[in-house]
């Protein structure tokens, strides 16, 4: 077979080939603009994914997204009864590098207890439509290439590599 | 970017049995389908098996079945039991000059990039693309 890499190749087909089978989302699942009283739940989940509490961060985002995000800036729950299932965080952006108005996702956590039962799916659902109501006909997002699960989230709802590419620089001291 | 032959027999094999959940699918019905020895195929499926992406059952009615998570399993997977996506950038060996080393500099980027595109989709985003495709077809 001429395998360089079978080892860590079988290692990675079986975590991805093991079946997840998460417990069902019964009850109905809504999605809506996040309230002040979700915001203790939005900060549990992102510190649950990312290991960092940011309380002042997401009272920030809630602030400019949330209370001043009308038409172009929207803050997204999706919520069964109390529980916050996700979120996802985006705005219009226009005229960057010349590009006409696109839809940016910048922001999307799904509870791990929640996920593949397509509350992602019903967040970007929502998001598109909004962008949609005022004209929007693309959507951007960024990713980060080592991030194989959320980049397969995406790529899942149809979406491909863009016209645009992300370049960095490292500036200052470098250790 | 060109795949070697058994890596692209493999991801066929793999969509041909997602397709087809729950079924068994003969071998033979692959390799004919693919216009490929049954020989080679068999190789293929032998290694897609000890990785657990498919199972097999013999005799009568048998055949192999798709065994993974198909919204998990990505192409990244499926294409790392065949071959090295790095290999193709050379390492800086000693005594290499600077143009080894800029041109090795963008080589490991674009392969950065193959890899992070492969490991983005999954079995059932091809699935969905193969259908798109399909009605787009005359």
């Amino acid at each position: 077979m001429g395998s360089k890499l079978p080892q860590e190749g079988r290692r990675a087909a079986r975590r991805s080939g093991v079946a997840e089978r998460p417990a069902a989302v019964d009850a109905e699942v809504v999605v809506r603009p996040v309230r002040q009283a979700d915001l203790p739940e939005v900060i549990a989940l992102d510190a649950t994914v990312t290991g960092l509490h940011k309380a002042d961060y997401w009272q920030r985002v809630y602030r400019r997204y949330g209370i001043g995000g009308q038409g172009l800036r929207h803050f997204l729950v999706a919520v069964q009864g109390d529980r916050v299932l996700g979120f996802m965080i985006g705005e219009v952006r226009d005229w960057e590098f010349g590009s006409p108005p696109c839809g940016w996702v910048f922001a999307i956590d799904v509870d791990p207890r929640a996920r593949q039962q397509g509350v992602g799916t019903r967040l970007l659902a929502a998001m598109r439509e909004r962008f949609e109501r005022v004209g929007v006909r693309v959507l951007r997002t960024m990713l980060a290439s080592d991030n194989p699960l959320i980049l397969s989230f995406f790529r899942s709802q149809g979406m491909t590599a863009g016209r645009l590419i992300p370049l960095e620089l490292a500036i200052g001291p470098q250790d | 970017m060109k795949l070697q032959k058994n890596t692209e027999l493999a991801l066929y094999s793999v969509l041909e049995f997602a397709a087809r959940p729950g079924e068994h699918v003969p071998a033979a019905e692959v390799a004919a389908k693919y216009g490929e020895s049954l020989h080679h195929l068999a190789k293929v499926l032998s290694e897609l098996a000890r990785a657990g992406i498919v199972d097999s059952v013999r005799g009568v009615g048998g055949g192999y079945r798709f065994a993974a998570n198909p919204r998990r399993l990505t192409l990244l997977d499926v294409i790392r039991l065949f071959e090295d996506l790095g290999a193709a950038a050379p390492a800086a060996a000693q005594g290499a000059t600077p143009v080894d080393h800029a041109l090795g500099q963008v080589l490991a980027e674009i392969d950065q990039i193959a890899q992070a595109t492969f490991g983005s989709i999954t079995v059932a985003t091809m699935l969905g693309m193969v259908e798109r495709a399909a009605r787009r077809s005359p």
